[in-house]
């Protein structure tokens, strides 16, 4: 079957898809998406989370068909999103505040490809200057969960922060770095405001 | 394999009509793992997604009426005067993706007996409306669970709506594992006061075969309240009553050993359960007199 919907921000059309399939199949063997990870495809590890018309959610629990129509944001559409909620252009509805052209408009020279743009979001650099990506496998998904996090609760407490990543597992780091980068992205995100 | 993506819930009932087989997608999180995993390959998906009234829910006078695909973080956010058991109950799904997506239509459609929903709405008293072209059916949640992972439904219905009664005192639920997320319970335990008719109701899940009320403790806890006034007089309940209550909700349950835990832990842990839930909801009781809310 075809599915069209909208991967950050812009128009995507899946063909040949399987009935069965999973949304995180298809962002990442059909729509050359693979910053969403595949790590257990039972909901139980948080690194498919993508945002489906701005909730959080498991891809690899979406079936394919039931994204038609509707606005997906994945780990690589992050960066821009982060940076139109900043400028203001709305946050509630991922990549619907500016569309293609309006990306386009903002930074010239994008590729009409979903795919991000090597640009960081403030989450992301966190991240990094945090300490908080070892082998990176459960980190697209903890990035999607914690942006999502500090645009609905922009100063959060610890609990809120153990809560929203309470499904998203890792590996590596002990998460106590993961912590410190939430806590680092909000204490940066308040500065600003 | 057909994927059908019916608008309304007429083409819904029509699909369903037309091929009984259909295995209705929802949030997906039971349903996809099986996919995932090759355990299912449904002839038809059904997706339920695009009918709105299913994510919509109706406080009325004496029930809410939940839509069966409202996703748990909803009832945790919006629900938790009416009913707060189902509140706490939901609040310990998973996690919050899973909550985003999953709902009480799909717990019921799964009907497995560690479904945290089904504690919660056999302590506070609930009817499933179950839908097919031929008409509309109200099944009570005492006669829904049929079997292992079997429930009522036949072959044509789709579940549309759980109507639940709303909460007129103290609820409480909680559950045991070995973290506070992402835990299929070992075992869990419902408890709801109902002062308005006197009476206590009582949910179990993984401690059976199928979700249970604890029905001879209900009695027994019933009787004694009344015999000894306490609903009047709001007193402290009797240490040997809270025992007897708590061995009677143990006597209930008729577990297997699993790789979760032993039957014998589980009737133990059961009976704990009953015995501190009985606690803080008489507590809420007697503290605010009819109090609605849950305390966890
Ligand atoms: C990682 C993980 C952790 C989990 N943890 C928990 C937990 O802690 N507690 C818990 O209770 N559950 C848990 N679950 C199971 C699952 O999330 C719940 O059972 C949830 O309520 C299912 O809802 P859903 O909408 O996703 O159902 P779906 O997967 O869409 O459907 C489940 C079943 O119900 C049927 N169905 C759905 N809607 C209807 C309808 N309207 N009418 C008739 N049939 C219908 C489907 O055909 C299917 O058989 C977990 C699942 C995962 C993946
Ligand atoms: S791959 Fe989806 S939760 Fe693990
Ligand atoms: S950094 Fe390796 S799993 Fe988290």
């Amino acid at each position: 079957m075809r599915v069209n919907f909208t991967v950050n921000g812009r128009e995507q059309r899946a063909d040949d898809v399987w009935e069965g399939e999973s949304l995180l199949y298809v962002l990442r063997e059909r729509l050359g998406l693979p910053g969403s990870k595949n790590a257990c495809e039972q909901g139980e590890c948080g690194s498919c989370t993508v945002r489906l018309d701005g909730v959080p959610v498991c891809s690899c629990l979406v079936a394919a068909g039931q994204v038609e129509g509707r606005e997906v944001l994945t780990v690589e559409g992050l960066a821009e999103y982060a940076g139109n909620r900043a400028a203001g252009g709305g946050a509630s509805v991922p990549g619907a505040a500016t569309g293609e052209a309006g990306a386009g408009a903002a930074r010239p020279g994008t590729a009409p490809h979903p795919g991000g743009s090597g640009e960081l979001s403030p989450v992301q650099q966190a991240f990094i200057d945090a300490g908080a990506v070892q082998c990176g496998f459960c980190t697209p998904g903890l990035l999607v969960a914690a942006d999502e996090l500090l645009e609905r609760v922009p100063s959060p407490s610890d609990a809120d922060i153990r809560e929203a990543l309470s499904g998203n597992l890792c590996r590596c780091t002990g998460y106590e770095k993961i912590l410190d980068a939430v806590r680092l992205a909000a204490a940066r995100q308040e500065e600003t405001v | 394999m057909d994927f059908l993506r019916p608008a309304t819930w007429e083409e819904a009932l029509a699909a369903k009509a037309e091929h009984p087989t259909a295995v209705p997608i929802a949030g997906g999180t039971d349903v996809m793992v099986e996919i995932n995993f090759d355990h299912r390959r449904p002839e038809y998906l059904l997706d339920l997604n695009r009918i709105g009234e299913l994510s919509a829910w109706t406080v009325g006078e004496e029930t809410v009426e939940l839509g069966a695909s409202v996703p748990y973080t909803r009832i945790m956010e919006h629900l938790r005067a009416e009913l707060p058991g189902l509140a706490i109950a939901s609040h310990t799904v998973a996690s919050p993706q899973i909550r985003n997506r999953g709902g009480v239509g799909g717990n019921l459609g799964t009907a497995s007996p560690a479904g945290d929903a089904h504690p919660a709405l056999l302590a506070a008293g609930a009817e499933v409306e179950a839908e097919s072209v031929r008409g509309s059916r109200r099944i009570p949640i005492d006669a829904f669970y049929t079997g292992v992972k079997r429930n009522a439904l036949a072959a044509d219905e789709l579940i549309r709506s759980v109507h639940i009664k709303k909460a007129d005192g103290p609820q409480q639920f909680s559950k045991v594992g070995t973290r506070n997320a992402m835990v299929i319970a070992v075992c869990a335990f419902g408890l709801a006061l109902h002062p308005a008719t006197r009476t206590v109701r009582t949910g179990i899940g993984s401690a059976a075969p199928t979700p249970v009320r604890a029905r001879v403790a209900e009695e027994f806890l019933n009787a004694a309240l009344e015999e000894g006034g306490f609903w009047e007089s709001g007193r402290i309940i009797t240490p040997s009553i809270a025992r007897e209550f708590a061995t009677l909700a143990a006597g209930a349950c008729n577990p297997i050993d699993d790789v979760r835990g032993t039957a014998r832990y589980r009737r133990h842990a059961v009976a704990v359960m009953a015995r501190r839930q009985l606690g803080w909801t008489w507590e809420q009781y007697r503290g605010t007199g009819r109090a609605m809310e849950g305390a966890a």
